[in-house]
């Protein structure tokens, strides 16, 4: 197989299997409906997620120990998370954050 | 956000999220290209595989030329959650025919689905095709349009980490969050924050044994059962929506 092919194919197989995780739940339930319990477990979903996603990048992970600070991240969490109270506007989030890592790195560097 | 549920609001609502996908986009490009692909061929992942940040992960292995299989089963795992995101949001297009659903599901991600969540917030929990369809369409293109314009300019950008670019989606995230925290009366806020409080250790101490494919996943699946725990035992029943 060609270095090329080798690239398509991986990237097929990844589209593939991305796109069944996000339609598959949707099929099934035109068909189903979900009970009560598992509803309330996914109430929870939305801010689990979020969070689990935010934290995982506070972290360098080092198998067998405990992960480390990633400090770059840490500190610009800090004003990102300030510009979310005060402005609640996801652009001014987002563009508070951008500017945060990049003075960080500067300072840090 | 309003109450509002059309194409024109929907545009605005989405609006601040290009932000996010402009920095990241524009970011996976640059390390796309840095990596030795085509502009096309990022172009092409980006548009087929669409899945964020897992991109960086499918990039980084194709590079160190992994079996193939190994590849796809971890793009899977980083975007299993996925399954999860589907599951709860696809109940409110139950009425909506099997076409729109399977497009919905196609072009759902961390962010629309954040953004839809939001939403139900302030339309008493309903949600509709036209809205969340021009979210998705426009989280897409702006993904695209971003990668397209980092695997372009990628040649003249010798070290994107410089640019800060790469926090774009972890301030999405914050902000989402916040969002979510703030506007969300289905769940008391003690009960929230505990959660939230809960998911950082789970996801700290899961770092020491989980391998970093997997941790997102598990640290979800977790953490939302030990929300309904602490929700049955310390806070009052209350009626489910929807």
């Amino acid at each position: 197989m060609s270095s090329f092919e080798y690239t398509l194919v991986t990237i097929i197989g990844c589209g593939l299997i991305t796109w069944l995780s996000r339609v598959l739940p949707f099929i099934l339930l035109k068909k189903f409906t979900l009970s009560d319990r598992v509803l309330e477990f996914l109430s929870f979903v939305p801010i689990v997620i979020m969070s689990a996603l935010w934290f995982s990048n506070l972290f360098t992970q080092d198998l067998g120990h405990l992960p480390r600070l990633n400090l770059e991240n840490f500190l610009a969490s800090v004003p990102t998370l300030i510009s979310a109270i005060i402005s609640k506007n996801l652009l001014v989030i987002v563009a508070v954050g951008i500017v945060s890592l990049a003075v960080i790195r500067v300072i840090l560097a | 956000m309003n109450h509002q549920l059309d194409q024109a609001t929907a545009f605005k609502e989405t609006l601040p999220t290009v932000f996010g996908y402009l920095g990241i986009g524009i970011a996976f490009g640059v390390v796309g290209r840095a990596s030795g692909f085509s502009p096309w061929l990022v172009l092409f992942m980006s548009l087929f595989i669409y899945a964020g940040s897992a991109q960086f992960i499918t990039v980084s292995l194709l590079v160190s030329h992994s079996p193939i299989i190994s590849i796809v089963l971890a793009t899977f795992l980083v975007n299993a959650r996925m399954i999860l995101l589907s599951l709860t949001i696809a109940p409110y297009f139950k009425k909506d025919s099997l076409l729109k659903n399977i497009f919905l599901g196609t072009l759902l991600t961390d962010e629309s689905f954040a953004l839809g969540m939001n939403k139900l917030n302030f339309t008493a929990g309903q949600l509709n095709f036209p809205w969340f369809n021009t979210v998705n369409l426009l989280a897409y293109a702006t993904w695209n349009l971003a990668t397209l314009i980092g695997a372009l300019i990628g040649n003249y950008i010798t070290d994107p980490q410089r640019l800060g670019l790469d926090f774009a989606i972890i301030a999405m995230f914050i902000g989402l969050l916040y969002l979510q925290i703030s506007a969300d009366r289905s769940l008391p806020l003690l009960l929230q924050l505990t959660v939230i409080g809960l998911t950082l250790a789970l996801v700290y101490l899961g770092m020491i044994f989980i391998p970093s494919n997997l941790l997102i996943i598990v640290a979800t699946i977790v953490g939302c059962g030990l929300g309904v725990l602490l929700k049955h035992h310390f806070f009052p029943p209350k009626v489910v929506s929807p």
